[in-house]
C-alpha cells in the first residue's frame, strides 16, 4: 500500500471542486426493494411474509449468542461485574422491546432487554430512528451555513455545537476572533450548559418520580431561554456562534438579565438540593444504580458528567482550553461513585461552576468587536453596502457562493453539556466542507448502556438511562 | 521528541506530520491494530474517536481516522490510515477498544468499509435493506425514490 509522502493534506487540492461526482444511483429500481418490512414486530408472530423481513426482532437477540456480541449486551466485555441473581426468579425469560416511542427514552432510542422476572440480563440499543443525513447535508452546504446545520444536532446544547463548528473552521482559516467575541462565546455556551443540566435535572426527576422537580428545573431554564431569544432571536437552533465570531452582539441591558439568570437559577437550585438530596426515596433510586467503571469510562470513551461521577476529572475545558476559557477561574466537579447519585451531584455543582464563570464574563466583558474584522469571512456592514459598489459584490459573493477555506484537516473538541463534542472537519480548499464528522458524546454512552443497565431491576433502568442523558438528534445525527 | 513521536517511533511504518499544530500519526493499515495497541499501551488509554473520509480521487481512496487521548498529561493522538477504494478492508480495533463498536458499524454503513474481525458488523444508522453507503462521494444527493417502507407501501 503506497502512503503519499504529503502525510496530511495529501493532494486535497487535487480533489475535484464539484462535491459529487455524477455517479450510477446505488438506489435499486422500485421493484426489486422489499416492500413488506416491520422493524417494530415482537418476533413472536407467526411466520408470515411479513415475519421473514423482520430485523432485529426478539429472535435476532436470541440467536446471536456468539461470544463477544453476548458479553456485549451484557454489559461484561470492559469489566465481569455481572452478579448472577442467587436463585433465578423462575419466570419465563422474556424479551421486551423499550422504545422507540417510550418517554423514559428521551427520544427515539429503542433497547432491546432480555428480563429474568424483574432483572435485566441483557440489553441492545438499537439506533438510527432519528437518523437525517446531516454529516452528508453538511457536504452540500457553505462554511457559512455550516452552523444552521450543527446547531440541530444536540439539540439541548446547541451553542456548543455551533461553536466547536466555529472554532474548527476558523482554524482551517487561521483567523482570530476578537477578544469580545470570545467572551460572548464563553458566556452563551456555560448558559447553555446551565439549560441543558436543568433541563435534565427535570425530566431525570420526573423519571424517578419527583415530578416537583420536572415543574423547577422548567421553571428556572426559561430564564435562560428568555434570555437566548433576546439575544439570537431563537429559543433553540440559534446559529448564533458562526465562523469569525458571534452573529449579533448583546442586547441593550443584557447585564441585569444575567444578573436575574444567575440569581434565579442559584435559588433554584437550592431548593434541588433540598427537595432531593436528602429525600429517602430519592436516595433509594440513585444510590448504587447505573454504575460505570473508570475502565469502561476509558474504554468506550465516555467523557463528561458520565465521566466526571466515576472519578475520571476529564474536561475539554482545562485539558484543551478554546475561546480562551483558561481565563476564567472555575472547578471542574470529580466524584468516585459513578451512580446516578453523583451524577446529579456532579451536574448540579457544573450548574453552580457555570454560573460563576458567567459571572466573570459579565463582569469583564470587553469592548470591541462582536465578530473578526477580516474581510473575507465576515460581510460589510449594512451601511457600506449603500455606498460602495465593492461592498455589495462582497456582499454578494460572501452569501452566494461562501467564503474559501483552505485545504486541511483538522479536530476541534469542545465540552458540550453532555462530554466532549469533537468536529473532524476536512475542507479541500473549496466553500463547502470535504467531509464533516461529529462525534458525538450521547454517541458514546448509548454505546455503553449495557454496562450500565445489566444485573438491575426494571425499574432501576429508568433512572440509569435517564443519567445518561443521551441525546438522540446527536446519536443519530 | 515529543510524546507521540516516541510512540509514533515503536509502530511499525508510522509516520508522523503537523497538521495545523495538530500531531498525526499515519500508520500502514496491516498494522493498525499493533499501532492502537502501542498507543493505548503508552498511555493514551481513551478512545475518543474513529471515523472514515472518502477522498474519491486520491489513492488509496478511503482514509479510516482514529483518535485517541491520554488523560494525564492531558494529549491527543490521531492515526490515519489509507484504505484502497477496490479492497475497503481494515482490521477492527474493537479487540483494543470496545468503544470502538458502534463508531466501526457506523463507518461500514456510511462508507462500506468492512472492519476485519469485527464481531456483529451491521448497519447502524440506517435500516438493515438499505442499499448503498451514502457518504461516499458517488452517492447522488437528494435522489428519489426513497428506501423508507412507508413511501412503497401504498402503491
Amino acid at each position: 500500500m503506497s502512503n503519499p509522502p504529503d502525510v496530511v493534506t495529501g493532494d486535497l487540492e487535487a480533489l475535484p471542486s464539484t462535491q459529487h461526482a455524477p455517479a450510477e444511483t446505488s438506489v435499486p429500481p422500485a421493484s426489486s426493494r422489499r416492500t413488506v418490512h416491520d422493524l417494530w414486530m415482537s418476533g413472536t408472530e407467526a411466520p408470515s411474509d411479513m415475519g421473514r423481513f423482520t430485523d432485529e426482532g426478539a429472535q435476532e437477540m436470541l440467536a446471536d449468542d456468539s461470544g463477544t456480541v453476548l458479553a456485549g449486551q451484557m454489559g461484561t466485555l470492559v469489566v465481569d461485574d455481572y452478579e448472577r441473581r442467587v436463585e433465578p426468579s423462575g419466570d419465563e425469560i422474556q424479551i421486551i422491546n423499550m422504545g422507540p416511542q417510550h418517554p423514559a427514552t428521551h427520544g427515539v432510542l429503542r433497547l432491546q432487554i432480555e428480563l429474568d422476572g424483574e432483572t435485566i440480563r441483557r440489553v441492545k440499543p438499537i439506533i438510527g430512528y432519528l437518523h437525517t443525513g446531516m454529516e452528508k447535508t453538511a457536504e452540500a452546504l457553505s462554511f457559512m451555513q455550516g452552523p444552521t446545520n450543527v446547531t440541530r444536532m444536540d439539540y439541548l446544547s446547541p451553542l456548543h455545537n455551533e461553536l466547536c463548528f466555529s472554532l474548527a473552521t476558523e482554524r482551517l482559516l487561521g483567523i482570530e476572533v476578537p477578544e469580545r467575541a470570545d467572551a460572548i462565546r464563553v458566556m452563551m455556551t456555560e448558559l447553555n450548559r446551565v439549560a441543558s443540566h436543568l433541563l435534565w435535572s427535570a425530566t431525570t426527576g420526573l423519571d424517578i418520580g419527583a415530578l416537583s422537580m420536572m415543574i423547577y428545573g422548567w421553571r428556572e431554564r426559561e430564564l435562560v431561554l428568555a434570555f437566548f431569544e433576546k439575544t439570537t432571536g431563537l429559543r433553540m437552533n440559534h446559529n448564533y456562534i458562526r465562523p469569525g465570531g458571534v452573529a449579533a452582539d448583546l442586547p441593550d441591558g443584557w447585564e441585569e438579565d444575567v444578573d436575574g439568570i444567575i440569581s434565579g437559577v442559584l435559588t433554584g437550585l437550592a431548593d434541588y438540593e433540598s427537595l432531593l438530596l436528602d429525600n429517602p426515596v430519592f436516595l433509594e433510586r440513585t444510590k448504587g444504580v447505573g454504575v460505570l467503571a473508570p475502565e469502561e469510562i476509558h474504554a468506550y470513551g465516555i467523557t463528561g458528567p458520565l465521566a466526571r461521577a466515576s472519578g475520571i476529572g476529564y474536561d475539554v475545558r482545562t485539558a484543551f482550553p478554546y475561546s480562551g476559557i483558561e481565563q476564567y477561574d472555575f472547578e471542574v466537579p470529580v466524584f468516585s461513585g459513578g451512580d446516578v447519585y453523583d451524577r446529579f451531584l456532579v451536574r448540579f455543582e457544573e450548574i453552580r461552576q457555570s454560573l460563576r464563570i458567567v459571572k466573570q464574563a459579565r463582569d469583564t466583558m470587553p469592548r470591541g468587536d462582536y465578530r473578526t474584522e477580516d474581510r473575507k469571512v465576515t460581510p460589510p456592514p449594512r451601511a457600506r453596502i449603500d455606498q460602495s459598489m465593492e461592498a455589495l459584490i462582497h456582499h454578494f459573493k460572501i452569501f452566494t457562493e461562501g467564503f474559501k477555506v483552505p485545504a486541511g484537516e483538522t479536530y476541534q473538541a469542545v465540552e458540550s453539556a453532555r462530554g466532549e463534542l469533537g468536529m473532524y472537519l476536512v475542507s479541500n480548499g473549496d466553500a463547502k466542507p470535504w467531509r464533516l464528522h461529529v462525534r458525538g458524546p450521547s454517541f458514546a454512552h448509548v454505546q455503553a448502556l449495557p454496562a450500565m443497565l445489566t444485573d438491575s431491576l426494571i425499574a432501576d433502568m429508568i433512572a440509569a438511562l435517564a443519567s445518561a442523558d443521551p441525546v438522540m438528534g446527536d446519536v443519530d445525527r | 521528541m515529543t510524546r507521540v513521536e516516541t510512540v509514533a517511533a515503536s509502530m511499525e511504518g508510522a509516520v508522523v506530520a503537523d497538521s495545523l499544530g495538530q500531531t498525526v500519526v499515519r500508520v500502514p493499515r496491516e498494522s493498525l491494530v499493533a499501532a492502537v495497541t502501542a498507543a493505548r499501551d503508552a498511555g493514551f488509554t481513551m478512545f475518543i474517536d474513529l471515523c472514515a473520509v472518502d477522498y474519491l480521487t486520491r489513492d488509496p481512496r478511503f482514509e479510516v481516522v482514529v483518535g485517541l487521548l491520554s488523560l494525564d498529561p492531558p494529549e491527543r493522538i490521531r492515526l490515519l490510515v489509507g484504505v484502497p477504494g477496490d479492497d475497503a478492508s481494515v482490521p477492527s480495533i474493537t479487540g483494543v477498544f470496545a468503544g470502538a463498536d458502534f463508531y466501526e458499524r457506523e463507518a461500514f454503513d456510511l462508507f462500506g468499509i468492512d472492519f476485519a474481525g469485527h464481531p456483529d458488523l451491521t448497519r447502524i444508522l440506517l435500516p438493515d435493506d438499505w442499499q448503498g453507503h451514502p457518504l461516499r462521494k458517488d452517492t447522488p444527493v437528494g435522489s428519489v425514490p426513497v428506501q423508507f417502507k412507508e413511501a412503497n407501501r401504498a402503491t
